[in-house]
């Protein structure tokens, strides 16, 4: 796997994939925003907050854990 | 200016402004990045929620546009972690419609699938510079990294790609 064939494999791969031909808004979005605002704000599940808690713990008790944790975020 | 010190102290009508300002921009970099129109519009109106949210923490000295395009991208990032968990079986998966003919389908369908299973913030930077071509100094604003920094994600996710499609049976 030298460079050259790493340019080669991006270019077969920019040829696969494609650019979004049209990136184009086709429509305004402030109503679908003016009721996405008049929502009340979604409340924490307990059970994210217990979890969220455990991993807390979790990494106080091995902070090694926290690199790994961190790069897969 | 005012307009921005307006939106930072929460006024609804300098959101309004700022927000029919900049949704075709924010629209238009995130469905570069997660490929689905419909979707992308979901996306939209999280960011600018976010952004909302977010107003008190606003600098008015700096550009509302980038910093809206960092949330953007914050934002299409998230959706990517968690659409990774749900990539499709490789028989299941479609070539892209746009793709060039002269690329094998099955290929195409592979380099797909698993460019899909790539980490998020891989698939980001490589999507943006290999498939959109966005200069890296962009990407880098976008991703609040340095243009080596999306450099080196670039790298990690040829690499990472390559090993994947060759697991799969292909040898690019």
């Amino acid at each position: 796997m030298n460079e050259i064939n790493d340019d080669r494999f991006r270019e077969m791969f920019r040829r696969a994939m494609a650019p979004m031909a049209d990136t184009e808004l086709k429509h305004d979005l402030w109503p679908r925003m003016l009721r996405r605002l008049d929502e009340r704000p979604a409340r924490v599940p307990w059970l994210d907050l217990a979890l969220l808690a455990l991993l807390a713990i979790w990494c106080a008790i091995f902070p090694g854990v926290i690199p790994a944790l961190l790069y897969n975020l | 200016m005012e307009l921005l010190e307006q939106f930072r102290r929460g006024g609804l009508e300098a959101f309004e402004t700022l927000f029919r300002q900049h949704q075709g921009e924010v629209y238009g970099w995130i469905v570069r990045m997660v490929r689905n129109p419909a979707l992308a519009e979901d996306l939209t109106i999280e960011t600018f929620w976010r952004i909302y949210r977010a107003h008190a923490r606003f600098d008015p000295e700096r550009s509302f546009g980038a910093w809206a395009r960092r949330i953007a991208t914050n934002v299409a990032i998230d959706h990517l972690k968690s659409a990774r968990h749900e990539v499709e079986l490789p028989a299941n998966v479609r070539a892209p419609a746009q793709a060039d003919p002269g690329v094998h389908a099955e290929t195409q369908a592979a380099i797909a699938l698993a460019f899909r299973s790539l980490p998020a913030k891989l698939q980001a930077a490589a999507t943006l510079a290999l498939v959109e071509e966005r200069p890296q100094e962009e990407i880098g604003e976008a991703l609040g990294i340095s243009a080596s920094a999306v450099k080196s994600r670039i790298f990690r996710a040829t690499r990472l790609l390559r090993k994947k499609l060759k697991r799969m049976g292909f040898e690019p």
